[in-house]
């Protein structure tokens, strides 16, 4: 196919164009011997041992542009995925990606992306075994969407999640908030701002395979969209308590917190892809952080806060001169004030 | 960030909150506190992220005036930019700060979930730049703000005309900071004993906006920065006058502003703009020359004229449109200090961010939205 070539609507017809699309591009990318069946299903030979359990998810991902600094949507797609699977405690095993794409998309671009993918995939150990491509009128997609769903399994004896949650708790950040927020919105072309700003876009599966035998690990969440608010907020209403956090224990990054300055937004409420929050009985909380801390991608961690009791609002944030305030959810958009 | 955290410091900021504490324990009794107006936004914006309201001794209290324009923007301008939105052909450029604004038939968000087509963009020059790249769209910038925005808008309108543009146009709803605090000072009740004035828009207006407020009501205007070092600088500045019976301008914001302003940045504005006879706010009514419009030179850059019942230049529309959306509504008590946004009988029950009834609930530097959101349930103020 010629760099210059861009899809069109008839490779996601069904008849020979697609078929020479995904011959040429999709199914060489995903190589791996169960797709090579072709087959409308991926059979997949699970033998459980007692104890274990499987773990499911799916997600979708849209973002634009398609390539920032630090990512793109292929290995976001991916590690998004697999982030969800490990702080279920799971072991990431096979992926499925539909690719739903705009006509018009450049095909070279598409090769890089699915590249991405695959690559992002080949590197955590997880195989691509099924998977859908759709092509779709100008207009009516950004680009590209990639929906992945995820199957891992959970080892006996891990049981971490919201269930475990209460008052007294430590609440443990990986690293500094935000940059993947950042790293798109500084990327759009309206805004043409330069710095120091990366996604933060990994896969955590690595770092948290560290701090699962901590026993007093009670939950782990990924910060995605909504961000560090967001995940407070979730927890906070899941163990019925209320989540009080230290402004100035908060990790941002210079660059991030500039942008977020110049914008009138927020870092807690900037999206992350490569950090996590954990929830950790206080009396190992020490021993969690230098788990973290251990770790390449957990150097900036930091303990930020607690549950408490109950009071009168589900996040407190002890600001920087000692005054407590309300931290309110995220309401909708992320709106950068101007005026 | 180095810059900033100088000014966020928390041990220059606990030394000035001491410092006040003296000043404020000498100033002479009285029944009610010595209350302060910031007169922008911005700072309302900063005193209630960092608390800085609570750091203040009891007799002092800050006062959240009319400052944000987003606030103040009549809800027929957000009805004529959606209606503009919604032609075929266009395409809406806004700032983020009035994507939420309620308009009679909902807001600039709502519309474009409806299928307008509307685009968040950070200056004026994002929004020429797409009507160079899509010159089969019709570009409309909805300019809003102080005389702190003007000068890019003026400029992008300048570039615009330079290269003979066609599909570029400004709904203009730019105002000025002098007028409404003019009315708001001619109101004999007014409590307020001094004013933190706006540095972005003394950087480039210099003082001139403000000096009627020593000059005519004898009461301290300190032009002040943004960050807590220098509001809390701003408000010792102020007590010191007060306590010694003086009434001036003074600049605590010397790294960016000056007396004389910015006349480099004036010119591009005087050259495209010129005072329109009258201009409509939220919550205040409408003022005579209080905005800003097209010169007759600039017409064709002008929006109005692409809607249906476009009104003649110079005149704004008045078709129902509402200044105070519902007689309840105490926004004006709440600007010249005889309220608290809690005790307006609205409060966080009928008005609130998601349905404001009044001007101050709109922005999220709106004095009510920034009490409901910080305080309405806050931790250290549970009622309101
Ligand atoms: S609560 Fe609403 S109506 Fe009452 S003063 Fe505030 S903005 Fe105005």
């Amino acid at each position: 196919m010629a760099r210059t070539e861009r899809i069109s609507l008839a490779q996601g017809s069904g008849g020979e164009p697609m078929q020479r699309l995904l011959r040429e591009l999709i199914w060489p990318v995903f190589a791996n011997p169960i797709l090579a069946r072709q087959e409308d299903q991926a059979r997949l030979a699970f033998e459980l041992q007692p104890g274990e359990q499987l773990a499911f998810t799916t997600d979708s991902f849209v973002v634009t542009p398609l390539q920032f600094p630090g990512g793109d949507i292929g290995s976001l797609a991916v590690q998004g995925t697999l982030n969800d699977l490990a702080v279920g405690g799971a072991v990431a095993r096979y992926l499925s990606c539909g690719l739903i794409i705009e006509e018009g998309l450049p095909v070279a671009l598409l090769r890089d992306l699915c590249l991405s993918l695959a690559k992002t995939a080949r590197d955590a150990g997880v195989q691509v075994v099924t998977g859908d491509t759709k092509v779709v009128p100008r207009g009516a997609a950004d680009g590209l969407f990639i929906n992945t769903s995820g199957l891992g399994i959970i080892p006996a004896g891990i049981n971490i999640g919201t269930h475990r949650l209460a008052a007294g708790d430590s609440l443990v950040v990986s690293g500094p908030i935000g940059e993947h927020g950042a790293a798109i919105l500084a990327s759009r072309q309206e805004l043409a701002i330069t710095g120091d700003l990366r996604s933060d876009c990994a896969n955590l599966s690595p770092l948290i395979q560290t701090l699962l035998p901590n026993a007093g690990l009670h939950a782990l969440r990924d910060m995605t969209r909504g961000g560090l608010n967001a995940v407070l907020h979730e927890f906070a209403e899941a163990a019925g308590a209320t989540a009080v956090i230290d402004e100035s224990a908060v990790p941002v990054r210079p660059a991030v917190q500039g942008l977020c300055e110049l914008l009138g937004l927020d870092p807690l409420q900037l999206a992350c892809e490569g950090r996590l929050l954990a929830v950790v009985a206080p009396d190992h909380a020490e021993h969690l952080l230098q788990c973290l801390q251990a770790h390449p991608m957990g150097q900036g961690a930091a303990i930020i806060g607690r549950l408490t009791p109950k009071r009168n609002v589900p996040v407190i944030l002890n600001g920087l001169y000692g005054i407590e305030r309300a931290l309110p959810p995220v309401s909708g958009e992320l709106l950068p004030r101007i005026c | 960030m180095k810059y900033v955290d100088e000014f966020r410091n928390p041990e220059a900021v606990a030394r000035l909150v001491e410092a006040i504490r003296q000043r404020a324990a000498a100033l002479p009794p009285r029944q009610h506190p010595w209350q302060l107006m910031e007169i922008c936004g911005g700072h309302t914006h900063t005193i209630f992220r960092f608390g800085l309201d609570q750091l203040l001794p009891d007799n002092i209290e800050f006062i959240h005036g009319p400052g944000c324009p987003v606030c103040v923007l009549p809800q027929s301008v957000i009805d004529q930019a959606v209606a503009l939105a919604q032609r075929p052909d266009t395409l809406l450029c806004s700032y983020g700060d009035a994507m939420r604004v309620p308009g009679h038939h909902g807001s600039l968000l709502q519309a474009r979930a409806d299928g307008a087509r509307v685009q968040v963009i950070y200056s004026p020059r994002d929004a020429l730049d797409m009507a160079r790249r899509h010159p089969d769209t019709q570009v409309v910038f909805l300019a809003i703000g102080f005389e702190t925005t003007a000068p890019a808008t003026a400029l992008a309108i300048r570039a615009a005309a330079r290269e003979g543009l066609t599909n570029f146009c400004v709904l203009c709803h730019l105002v000025l900071i002098e007028p409404p605090l003019r009315a708001l000072l001619a109101d004999p009740d007014l409590r307020i004993d001094g004013f933190v004035g706006p540095g972005h828009v003394s950087l480039v207006t210099g003082n001139a906006p403000f000096e009627f407020i020593p000059a005519e009501h004898h009461k301290p205007v300190v032009i002040s920065g943004f960050e807590p070092v220098d509001l809390l600088q701003s408000v010792l500045l102020l007590l010191e006058q007060l306590q010694q019976g003086q009434a001036r301008i003074e600049i605590q914001y010397r790294r960016v502003a000056t007396t004389q302003g910015n006349p480099g940045a004036r010119a591009p504005v005087d050259d495209v703009f010129e005072p329109a006879p009258l201009a409509e706010w939220r919550g205040l009514g409408k003022l005579p020359r209080s905005g800003l419009q097209l010169r007759p030179g600039y017409q064709a850059f002008d929006a109005t004229h692409l809607l249906p019942d476009s009104p003649a230049p110079g005149t704004l529309p008045t078709a129902d449109s509402t200044t105070e959306a519902d007689p309840r509504c105490r926004c004006a008590a709440v600007l010249s200090g005889k309220l608290k946004p809690g005790q307006c009988p609205l409060f966080g029950r009928e008005c609130t961010p998601d349905t404001p009834l009044g001007a101050l609930m709109v922005s999220s530097e709106g004095a009510c939205a920034a009490w409901y959101q910080y305080r309405h349930q806050g931790p250290a103020h549970g009622a309101h």
